[in-house]
């Protein structure tokens, strides 16, 4: 029985909105340098306060924070759109092999910009990593007209992850030294080194691809279905296929451009949202899923920068212990039909 | 032309751009039942998707409503016709009124927020399949039979002026699967919905169906009235049967018929034959029956399991000549059942084989 009370609902986003600013706080607060939570709304809304304070919040931390939370919520929401396209749970960006796609164009980009001595601007890098995504979006979807069985599926996708990153590295390890330090944190996934016009460029194609997605909650909800019912309920499948496609590389595109690729937020914070709000419908799960991921990413990367500070993990480190065994979770659950 | 609801025009249709049945020509009326039967693999669910567009037509034309259906919006169309497939779905979360609400969907706005008078439309939709008190289960949760209703509530509340359904009845017992067929009958007459269906079980679809359309081969073999479709030489060609046969009178499956010469006489009549026949047919002894007259139930059992079947005219007395045969026929098999102990002017004869069977000391059971 799936007993539904009215308020699950808005209180799954109270709490969700809560956990959010609790985490934006934390996060600002702590670091090398403690700011107290008086300092920060000082800072922040009368932009006023001690120097080297209000710089670490403004130019350091402050859009460090809001690109976890964007590229966090963009990603899952990307995770949730793949696992409506291919029917699959465990179906996401990073496991599909498209952020390892995106990663592969875009350190040939940046090798190539950097051996002019030109720097990328943050328009090309996202456009890099779309061109790669679309790359590998194109594989997975051949092998998913041969192969119909979900896992096969998904290891295909890994296979493909792993071929992107071994070139990767081998054009990586080639490159000219002096900034294979800066690109190598970038190939392993960081929200470290952001700066404000990424943030700025990145929030604005995020947003135009939110309102979109969810515009688009009403078709993905017939397409739960299966293809035949969506069909009979008048989605036209071709052109909703494409738009979806297009909407979650464009999502982990955008990521996979500023912080390098991020493992399993696509896949295990779709999941947790669904358990939480006890519905997929897209109405709910799509924001569901945007709050959610900002907040994990939060989670994931105040770990990453603080619990081993001053050295810093790779955000996809801490994102893959709390990810990993939701999707294990998730696989022995649905074990029957893999 | 117009008085037709949906026509095909030559319709070619298959996979890939592979034509698997040519020339179709489908002419539908509102308020009618149009059933197609064919065996396995035939392409019946190949037709039914080309008419509902998820297959592409590889030739010819569907017109619903005379509009070329290829041209109309998907929106028009979902309003006008909805389905039931025979996919299983698997969605996720999603409870059985959920899943009966999406049948909503063409008439809601665009983020498809349902209103007051959708959710009425989705009950009283599931109160007529009777799944109003399980509504808030898990849909993967509930039995096929359940599902199956499910789903036809949801092409229900589609409000569709033609329903579309693949083996509706495949997963249900035979309670549900009479329900389901009395639901669709019930739309048609009140609301004069056109149904367009396959099915695997022919007794139903000889008592539901309006006509009858039969695929074989890679064309329309036959399409009629039933009782032009379902002849035992027709269903037993169309289906290719070699083993056992299907009777028309009672629409059902008897089983193969004991091979070898009748070792067993059995005098029946009056419908107390058939549980011998088949008890027989089980034991594999082949039995010779008689002397039954051609309207006598127990004929049309007797024709496919016995060995041989003496028949007499409806309605005259059995002739001496028929009961000089039984007499030969009994001699040779060298025993006898006898099923019944009413005798008239019709059968009185049958008595004289019994006592023929006792002066020649053979056997005798008497049930």
């Amino acid at each position: 029985m799936l007993r539904r009370s009215k308020h699950r609902a808005p209180a799954a986003f109270i709490i969700l909105l809560i956990l959010l600013i609790f985490l934006v706080v934390w996060n600002i607060n702590s670091g090398s340098i403690h700011i107290s939570v008086k300092e920060i709304l000082q800072i922040l809304f009368q932009k006023q306060g001690d120097e080297t304070a209000y710089n670490i919040v403004w130019e350091i931390r402050l859009p460090r924070i809001l690109a976890a939370l964007i590229l966090g919520g963009a990603l899952s929401v990307s995770g949730f759109l793949l696992q409506t396209f291919f029917s699959n749970p465990i179906a996401g960006p990073f496991v599909l092999g498209i952020s390892s796609g995106a990663k592969l164009v875009v350190s040939l980009v940046m090798i190539y910009m950097l051996e002019k001595s030109a720097v990328a601007s943050s328009g090309l890098m996202v456009v890099a990593a779309f061109g790669g995504s679309m790359i590998s979006m194109g594989f997975v979807i051949l092998i998913a007209r041969k192969v119909k069985n979900m896992s096969m599926l998904v290891i295909c996708g890994i296979m493909i992850g792993y071929i992107c990153s071994a070139v990767t590295d081998f054009v990586v390890t080639f490159a000219d030294d002096s900034n294979i330090v800066n690109l190598h944190n970038w190939s392993m996934g960081s929200f470290s080194g952001i700066s404000w016009e990424n943030v700025k460029l990145a929030a604005a194609v995020i947003f135009i691809c939110m309102l979109l997605t969810f515009l688009m909650s009403k078709p993905i909800g017939a397409y739960q279905l299966g293809e035949s019912y969506a069909q009979n309920m008048g989605v036209n499948i071709r052109a909703f296929r494409i738009a979806l496609i297009l909407l979650s590389s464009i999502l982990s595109a955008c990521v996979t451009a500023f912080a390098g690729p991020v493992s399993f937020v696509g896949i295990a914070v779709p999941h947790l949202v669904k358990s939480l709000l006890k519905t997929a419908k897209p109405i709910l799960v799509i924001p569901g899923c945007f709050l959610g991921g900002a907040v994990f990413c939060l989670f994931c990367d105040l770990i990453a920068r603080t619990v081993f500070a001053p050295t810093e993990l790779s955000i996809s480190t801490v994102t893959a212990v709390f990810g990993a065994p939701v999707v294990i979770y998730i696989m022995i659950r649905r074990k029957r039909s893999m | 032309m117009s008085e037709y609801f949906i026509r095909t025009e030559q319709m070619t249709v298959g996979y890939d751009g592979k034509p698997l049945i040519k020339d179709i020509e489908i002419r539908m009326r509102q308020g009618e039942i149009l059933t197609l039967i064919g065996p396995n693999g035939a392409g019946k669910s190949t037709i039914l998707k080309s008419m509902t567009r998820q297959l592409r037509l590889i030739g010819g034309t569907v017109y619903l409503d005379s509009e070329i259906m290829s041209r109309m919006s998907g929106n028009e169309v979902a309003k006008r016709l909805s389905v039931v497939m025979t996919e299983r779905i698997r969605p996720e979360l999603m409870t059985c009124e959920d899943i009966v609400a999406t049948g909503r969907y063409p008439y809601t706005g665009t983020l498809g927020i349902l209103t007051k008078k959708d959710r009425e439309k989705v009950w009283e939709a599931m109160e007529l399949v009777h799944t109003l008190d399980f509504k808030d289960r898990d849909f993967t949760a509930v039995s096929d039979g359940q599902r199956q209703r499910v789903l036809l509530a949801r092409a229900i509340c589609q409000e569709p002026e033609v329903i579309v359904l693949d083996e509706p009845t495949s997963f249900l017992d035979i309670r549900h699967k009479l329900e389901l067929l009395a639901v669709l009958k019930d739309m048609v007459r009140k609301k004069h919905t056109a149904v367009l269906m396959s099915l695997h079980e022919l007794d139903l679809a000889q008592k539901i169906s309006d006509y009858v359309l039969c695929v074989h081969g890679d064309r329309i073999e036959k399409y009629g009235a039933p009782e032009e479709i379902f002849t035992s030489e027709y269903i037993h060609h169309l289906y290719g049967i070699t083993t056992g046969s299907y009777s028309d009178r009672f629409g059902c499956l008897e089983m193969e018929r004991p091979s070898g010469e009748p070792r067993v006489f059995v005098i029946g009549g009056n419908g107390t034959g058939i549980s011998v026949y088949r008890k027989l047919q089980r034991a594999g002894i082949p039995f010779a029956a008689g002397v039954l007259h051609r309207s006598d139930i127990d004929y049309e059992v007797a024709k496919v399991l016995a060995s041989s079947v003496i028949s007499e005219e409806p309605f005259s007395p059995v002739s001496s000549e028929n009961i000089e045969k039984a007499k030969k026929l009994l001699e040779s098999c060298g025993k006898l059942i006898c099923c019944t102990d009413v005798f008239g002017p019709g059968n009185m004869k049958n008595r004289e084989l019994l006592s023929a069977a006792e002066k020649l000391g053979i056997e005798i059971e008497k049930l």
